[in-house]
């Protein structure tokens, strides 16, 4: 009878032993895409953030404890980060949340963080309403006033287009936001917006052939396409099959591998803004890649060193409060000037927004070429 | 709109309505035999597109230069017949213990099976997007003017109708057609006949995915993006050109699929883009209005 009990009282006593011993650790929640229509991004920026954790706690952690990650797949959909969020912070105690790429995603999320007075850094979501929610939602990259200039700034100047035709995933907050902001740029820099059609994206439309009829009927210089990669892939392909000839812009959501995979040489030679290039001369980026390439073996996009640098500067502020209480470690992510990470000089401004350059790439199937970077 | 953009737009709609005609054609012959609606036939489409996705890069290199058409046919061919196993073997499992409960049982069962292959897909496949290979090389025809029709718009179209005379040949003049048309006018009364309603069945089965198979290679080499949901949205919008065409219609399914292709289209490549499948859908019920039965249904008096 005794051997019985033995077995099952030790048992229990190794997992409440193990679980104290958890409880110790400092819990990150992070929400994000791993799965689903936009699931390179989650998966590279979560690998950024599992680097940057590794790094942290090899050198022994942030006041004296670990910091444990616990991610959870939002599937790309509306209506899973908000529970995925609820549930970081409710049932894992979460100290602070890491989220998400996609603005759309991110802005279901930021509002439970706000009222639970949780600190938010995202590190990729790039539409101004998201830190727009609360004095507790920050990230790490630039915004899309900016980003939509750049690529306006870049029609005009390097291509030397005068009319632009716009396609827009209605779906989506990002690239409406940014259809907004290089509209304005660009006519009010003596450019014209020739045809303006739309989509929605998120693996619903996948046939976009109307549109670009209508939009090679209008004869643009270039075409600006604020979608994400796989809408960007496809829509490459058909408006090559339709004998459209001009090279397709885009902005950060067009970073990701899969994109050459999936428009193959069709979209070879069109142009993206983003937050990095492996390409980047610099030993901080350097580093990054070697590490990265070392664990992952795989070529870092721009997502996974924007997850590096929003974990990093957590841990940072974490360290810098002394504490986990999140309204401390808010005032400390709001302190945080000058921060040098792998996607350049980190200060994060009143807006609890990122101030960085951005660069311009080309897509070349086998690794994108650099073009230029433009600062803010 | 120019009479050149106006043409495009023709060619853009017809070659995607031939998809949803292809799937909705799998729709409709289950529809008209057991008076169900098979939610897993989109799924069954995302699995044949699966098949060609796995098959290509094994069987393609064995059929260099010229022998191509012979390698594709392979994939093609072994694609429709994993399909039709796959919908027997739904069948089987998931529906025939269901026959004699109420209709509505097996719709559910209908949706589970759906939403099984759709999450178990995402499983065995992975979750994320993959690029299709390129099984035949998607290119403009020549001698075509300002106009462009691709190759595989070309193929879509031309397979549809293939199959569209083959299924009407076999429903109309081989047994197992006159089979069909009899367990589907009375099943009682067929198996009273000698009709052996299991075989019948399964036999619908296995042609209507082997369809859904066939589509889900053409759908992916024009689109080729592919992934465990991407059978949802066709899926609905074939059982909407099912319906519009009248259910249970195979003709009709066809010409739904294909009116349902050119009105997005068109609406798509106007202002009013956004707004595509809500004018589409708009449309299609102010049909309904009129000829509840569809395009091409017969309307039925209930005999009391």
């Amino acid at each position: 009878m005794k051997s019985i009990f033995t077995i099952p009282i030790a048992a229990a006593a190794v997992v409440i032993a193990l679980s104290s011993l958890r409880a110790q650790d400092i819990v990150v929640g992070e929400f994000a895409s791993l799965t689903g229509s936009e699931a390179t991004f989650g998966i590279n920026s979560s690998n950024g953030v599992e680097l940057a954790k590794e790094e942290v706690n090899n050198a022994g952690g942030v006041l004296g404890r670990k910091i444990r990650i616990v991610v959870e797949d939002d599937q790309s959909k509306p209506g899973q980060p908000s529970a995925a969020v609820k549930k970081l912070i409710a049932s894992d105690k979460a100290v602070a949340i890491i989220g998400e790429i996609a603005s759309s995603r991110s802005l279901e999320a930021a509002p439970i963080c706000q009222e639970a007075k949780i600190p938010m850094v995202s590190p990729g979501s790039t539409n101004p309403r998201v830190t727009e929610v609360g004095d507790y939602i920050f990230r790490v990259c630039f915004i899309d006033p900016f980003q939509g200039t750049v690529m306006a700034k870049f029609a005009i100047d390097n291509l030397k287009a005068k009319k632009v035709a716009i396609l827009t995933d209605v779906r989506n907050d990002y690239s409406v936001g940014l259809t907004k902001y290089f509209k304005e740029y660009f006519t009010t820099h003596g450019g014209q917006v020739v045809s303006e059609r739309s989509f929605s994206g998120g693996g619903t439309d996948r046939d976009f052939r109307a549109q670009l009829t209508a939009i090679k009927a209008a004869q643009p210089e270039a075409i600006f396409v604020p979608g994400y990669y796989t809408e960007a892939g496809l829509i490459a392909k058909q408006a090559r099959s339709l004998g459209i000839k001009v090279p397709l812009l885009g902005g950060d959501g067009w970073d990701s591998p899969k994109l050459s995979e999936i428009g193959g040489s069709a979209i070879d030679g069109c142009y993206f803004s983003t937050h990095f290039s492996p390409k980047d001369q610099n030993p901080k980026v350097q580093d990054f890649v070697h590490k990265y390439q070392a664990k992952f073996n795989a070529m870092p996009d721009g997502m996974a060193p924007l997850g590096y640098d929003a974990m990093m500067i957590l841990a940072d502020a974490i360290k810098t409060a002394g504490t986990t209480d999140g309204t401390k470690v808010r005032d400390a992510l709001a302190q945080i000037k000058n921060y040098d990470g792998v996607t350049g000089k980190i200060t994060i401004n009143e807006k609890r927004n990122a101030t960085k350059s951005a660069v311009v790439l080309k897509v070349n199937s086998k690794q994108n070429d650099y073009v230029a970077t433009v600062a803010p | 709109m120019t009479r050149v953009e106006f043409l495009q737009q023709l060619i853009n709609g017809v070659s995607l309505g031939a998809f949803y005609a292809l799937i909705a054609l799998g729709y409709t012959m289950v529809y008209g035999v057991l008076r169900f609606i098979n939610f897993a036939h989109g799924d069954v489409f995302m699995l044949g597109a699966f098949s060609g996705y796995y098959l290509t890069p094994r069987v393609l290199p064995h059929f260099p230069g010229a022998f191509a058409p012979i390698g594709v046919a392979i994939v093609l061919l072994s694609t429709m017949c994993i399909c039709a196993v796959v919908g027997m073997t739904i069948e089987r499992l998931a529906y025939r213990p269901l026959r004699k409960r109420p209709k509505l049982t097996v719709l559910i069962t209908a949706i589970g099976v759906s939403l099984f292959l759709e999450y178990g897909g995402q499983f065995v496949f992975g979750p994320d997007p993959k690029a299709f290979p390129e099984l035949v090389v998607d290119r403009p025809l020549e001698h075509t003017g300002a106009l462009t029709i691709t190759t595989t718009q070309v193929a879509a179209f031309a397979v549809t109708i293939l199959l569209l005379i083959t299924l009407t040949f076999i429903v109309k003049r081989t047994r197992l057609g006159r089979a069909m048309r009899a367990v589907s006018n009375n099943a009682t009364a067929a198996t009273l006949m000698g009709v052996n309603i299991d075989t019948v069945i399964s036999f619908t089965f296995a042609l209507g995915s082997a369809l859904a198979g066939a589509a889900g290679i053409l759908y992916s080499i024009s689109y080729p993006s592919i992934d465990p949901l991407m059978g949802l949205l066709p899926g609905v919008k074939a059982f909407v050109a099912a319906v519009l065409g009248g259910i249970g219609n195979i003709p009709g399914a066809a010409v739904g699929g294909i009116v349902l292709g050119v009105v997005e289209t068109f609406v798509a490549g106007s202002r009013f883009s956004t707004y595509r499948d809500a004018i589409a859908f708009a449309l299609l019920i102010g049909i309904l209005l009129f000829r509840p039965s569809g395009i091409f249904g017969r309307s039925q008096v209930e005999k009391v």
